[in-house]
C-alpha cells in the first residue's frame, strides 16, 4: 500500500484549478484555428479570433480566460493500492479552496439551492470517484460553467428509439439551445445506465480532447454524423450565425436495462476545460 | 471590425434609432454592471415606486459578474452572461427609460416587444472572451448591492467596448436572421 499525504492532494487540486481556468487545451486552440478556416459568416470570423486573442493573453497574465470559473468538478480514479493520509474529500475542498482564492477565481457557488448565500471560496466540489488498479491517484479538475450547463437535459426514452432517436434528440437540444451556452459548443453524450448515471456519462465524455474519437467504430460514426448535422444548424460562433456551432461531439455509453433507454446531453460552452495530474 | 460605429454611453433615442442588427459598434462612456440577483432588486423597487440605486433613463446595463481584481489590474476577467435570467425583469426597467443592454444569448417576445416600444438596443459582446474584453474597461467602482459579491452593481467607465447589435428598436432579431442565413 502506496502512501499519499493529504496536503499532496491540496495542493494539486489547487494547482489544477488554477491552470484550468488560465490555460485553455491546445486541442481546444487547434480547433478554434480549424474553425477559422471554415467559417463563412465575417462576423463569426471575427469571434473566433476574438477567442483566440482571449486565449493568448489569458495564458500570458495567468487571469481566467472566462469569469464564470465555473462549478469545480473534480474526477478522482483512486488506484485501489494507494492510500490518503487524512480525509480526502476534504483535502480536495481544501485545495479548491486555495486555488479560487489565491488565483483571483470568481466564487459562485450557493451554500443552498433555495435559501442559500454565496459560499465565498467556490466549495463545495463536485466529487467523482472511481477506484483504477494500481498505486497511483487521477486527479482531473473541470471547472463547468453555468451558461453551458444550463442547456444540458436528461432524457428516459424508449428502447425503441435506437440510435436515431439519439441523434434526434441531440441535434434538438442544441437547437433550443440556440446562442445561450456560448457556441462553439462542445457536446457529451451519454447513452445507457440509469437515471443519474447516464448524466454523469455526459460529463465523462466533456472530459476527451478535441478530435478524440470513441474507441467503438460504430459511436465513432455517430459522433462525427452529429458534428457535421449540428453545424449545419447554422447557430454559429455565439449564435450569430455561422457554420461552426460544435467544436466535437462525445459518446460514452454504459449497459441499460432492458425497459430503459436513459440518454443525457452535456452541453460544454468553447472554453472547455479539464487539467489531470497523476500522483 | 473596421467599419464599426462609435457611440457614447448614456445613449439617447437617437443614438438607439440608427442602429441595426448585425452593426459593429464601439461604446465609450459609463455602462452598469447588473446580473440577475440585481435586477430582482430592482425590479422590486421600481414596482413598488422606490427610488433605485442608480439612474436608468438613456442608460446601458451589461450582464456580467466580474473575476476578482488581480493587483495591478482595474478589473477581472469580465464577459457578458446569459441576459435570458434577467428577461422576467427587463420590460419594467425599460419602461424607467432603461435604453440599451449588453449580455449574451437570446432575449424573450416580451423584451424584444418592449424594446420596440420604449426603443432600445440589446447588443451582445463574446461570451468567454472575458481576459480580453476586461482591456476595454477603464475604471470600476461598486455603486449598489456590494453583498451581492460578483453580482453586485458597478459603474464601469468603458472605452471602444466591443460588441454586436443583436436585437434592434425595429423588431430586428440577429439570431434568427444569421440562422435562416447559414442553416443547410
Amino acid at each position: 500500500m502506496r502512501e499519499v499525504s493529504s496536503q499532496v492532494i491540496v495542493d494539486t487540486v489547487a494547482r489544477l484549478c488554477m491552470e484550468a481556468n488560465y490555460y485553455l487545451g491546445d486541442d481546444v486552440i487547434k480547433a478554434f484555428e480549424q474553425g477559422l478556416q471554415k467559417e463563412e459568416s465575417p462576423t463569426g470570423k471575427d469571434i473566433l479570433n476574438q477567442l483566440l486573442k482571449n486565449a493568448q493573453i489569458a495564458k500570458n497574465e495567468n487571469i481566467p480566460i472566462c469569469q464564470d470559473c465555473g462549478f469545480a468538478v473534480v474526477f478522482l480514479d483512486l488506484g485501489t493500492d494507494a492510500c490518503v493520509k487524512g480525509n480526502i474529500i476534504e483535502a480536495v475542498n481544501e485545495g479548491v479552496r486555495k486555488g479560487y482564492t489565491e488565483g483571483y477565481l470568481r466564487k459562485s457557488i450557493v451554500s443552498d439551492p433555495i435559501r442559500g448565500k454565496n459560499t465565498g471560496d467556490n466549495t463545495p466540489a463536485i466529487i467523482h470517484t472511481t477506484f483504477i488498479p494500481g498505486d497511483k491517484i487521477k486527479i482531473t479538475v473541470a471547472p463547468k460553467g453555468g451558461g453551458s450547463e444550463n442547456m444540458s437535459e436528461v432524457r428516459m426514452g424508449k428502447p425503441a428509439d435506437g440510435i436515431e432517436g439519439v441523434k434526434t434528440f441531440v441535434i434538438d437540444r442544441v437547437l433550443r439551445s440556440s446562442a445561450n451556452p456560448c457556441p462553439p459548443i462542445v457536446v457529451g453524450v451519454g447513452i445507457g445506465g440509469t437515471f443519474e448515471y447516464v448524466a454523469f456519462l455526459a460529463k465523462k465524455a466533456l472530459l476527451r480532447n478535441v478530435g478524440e474519437r470513441h474507441p467503438d467504430p460504430f459511436y465513432a460514426d455517430v459522433e462525427k454524423e452529429l458534428l457535421q448535422s449540428i453545424n449545419n444548424l447554422g447557430i454559429g460562433p455565439m449564435g450569430l450565425g455561422g457554420r461552426i456551432t460544435a467544436l466535437d461531439v462525445f459518446i460514452e455509453t454504459h449497459p441499460r436495462h432492458i425497459a430503459s433507454f436513459p440518454v443525457a446531453v452535456n452541453i460544454n460552452c468553447h472554453v472547455a476545460r479539464h487539467k489531470s495530474a497523476v500522483i | 471590425m473596421t467599419d464599426a460605429i462609435r457611440i457614447k454611453a448614456p445613449l439617447t433615442d437617437d443614438d438607439v434609432l440608427k442602429l441595426k442588427i448585425g452593426d459593429s459598434v464601439l461604446i465609450t462612456g459609463k455602462i452598469y454592471t447588473a446580473r440577475d440577483a440585481a435586477h430582482k432588486r430592482l425590479f422590486e423597487l421600481a414596482q413598488k415606486g422606490e427610488k433605485l440605486p442608480i439612474e436608468l433613463k438613456g442608460n446601458v446595463i451589461y450582464y456580467a459578474g466580474p473575476a476578482p481584481t488581480k493587483p495591478g489590474y482595474i478589473i477581472g476577467p469580465a464577459g457578458p452572461t446569459t441576459s435570458g435570467r434577467c428577461d422576467p425583469y427587463t420590460p419594467t426597467l425599460l419602461a424607467h427609460g432603461l435604453k440599451g443592454m449588453i449580455g449574451k444569448g437570446v432575449r424573450s417576445k416580451e423584451v424584444r416587444d418592449a424594446m420596440q416600444k420604449y426603443k432600445a438596443v440589446y447588443f451582445t459582446a463574446t461570451g468567454g472572451a472575458a481576459a480580453l474584453i476586461s482591456k476595454n474597461i477603464k475604471a470600476v467602482k461598486i455603486v449598489a448591492y456590494e453583498d451581492l459579491g460578483p453580482e453586485a452593481i458597478r459603474e464601469l467607465e468603458v472605452d471602444n467596448f466591443p460588441v454586436i447589435v443583436a436585437n434592434d428598436a425595429f423588431g430586428g432579431d440577429l439570431y434568427q436572421e444569421g440562422i435562416k442565413k447559414y442553416k443547410r
